[in-house]
């Protein structure tokens, strides 16, 4: 039953980038994509990573706009760096564990920590749900603490785009758990 | 100033973006102290500059055959920029091919010592 829906949702998104590709719609494009798709999977099929959540287009829309901000600002500042004085820019490799412990999800908050400038990610605990972030350009602790900050609120934000109702939940168990602990002690 | 001339400015400034944060990266490539800084360099500030071009070239030609195509450039860019960027950081970090002087903390090897 899921494995149907996975499928079918592979299928369409297959032959929207099909008809992107041939920039035009016709039923022929639309038909020679559906093939196509079906070809794809049959032969290339693709590994069990099932979608649980659901989109919500308020959290959508905030994803969006916080990463574009965050892509300009990143950016500009590591164009500084790289145009800058004779400076040698220090960097961490910190971990970050996610509260949030699926494959798609860890996929998703990889993805979008490693888009974002001055972020890399330079290995993961898939099992543990850690990513090791390697950071570039820091001062001292109080941009590390900055940023394992930043990478919890971008989990927050994805999981509260298109998470599950159970992952929201995991979600604001983690917030007012982080809220109580001390600083120093959480990771 | 015509819809036309605003669009053409609009798109220029794209354009001009998008190169500058290119050659950004650049001079980051050659200036970074080791290859983990430059990993960022050469995957980062490219991802906006190209957008940036690919959203001024969409301004300037204007159809959909081309815009369609555009799209997907920029989408499949978002997708495998960070898996190239993570294959190469991961091999470097375990190849100890970095500067570990230059890391303010490393909890990567402390988890390796004592998973």
């Amino acid at each position: 039953m899921v494995r149907g829906r996975d499928r079918l949702l592979a299928i369409v998104a297959l032959t929207v980038v099909w008809m992107l590709l041939w920039g035009v719609f016709s039923w022929v494009t639309l038909l020679g994509g559906l093939l196509v798709s079906m070809l794809v999977l049959t032969v290339f099929p693709l590994p069990p990573v099932t979608f649980a959540g659901r989109l919500r287009p308020g959290g959508l829309l905030r994803v969006a706009i916080r990463f574009l901000t965050d892509l300009v600002v990143a950016s500009s500042q590591l164009a500084w760096t790289a145009f800058g004085g004779r400076r040698v820019p220090h960097s961490a490799v910190l971990a970050v564990r996610l509260s949030v412990r699926s494959d798609l999800h860890l996929t998703l908050c990889a993805e979008a920590v490693s888009l974002v400038p001055g972020s890399l990610i330079v290995d993961m605990d898939r099992a543990a749900g850690i990513l090791y972030v390697h950071v570039f350009d820091v001062t001292g602790p109080a941009d590390i603490d900055q940023f394992r900050r930043d990478v919890r609120d971008l989990e927050e934000r994805i999981v509260r785009a298109v998470g599950s109702d159970a992952e929201i939940k995991l979600i604001n168990e983690a917030a007012t758990a982080g809220s109580t602990s001390t600083v120093g002690g959480s990771r | 100033m015509t819809v036309t001339a605003v669009l053409d400015v609009v798109a220029g400034v794209c354009l001009l973006g998008g190169a500058l944060l290119s050659l950004a990266a650049g001079v980051g490539l050659l200036r970074f102290p080791d290859l983990l800084s430059r990993m960022h360099a050469a995957t980062k500030p490219q991802v906006l500059g190209l957008l940036l071009i690919l959203a001024g070239t969409a301004i300037r030609l204007g159809t959909a055959v081309d815009i369609t195509t555009l799209v997907l450039v920029g989408a499949f860019q978002l997708v495998t920029a960070p898996v190239a960027a993570h294959m190469v950081g991961r091999t470097a970090y375990r190849a100890g091919l970095f500067r570990r002087d230059l890391l303010l903390t490393d909890e990567l090897a402390a988890d390796r010592r004592n998973p």
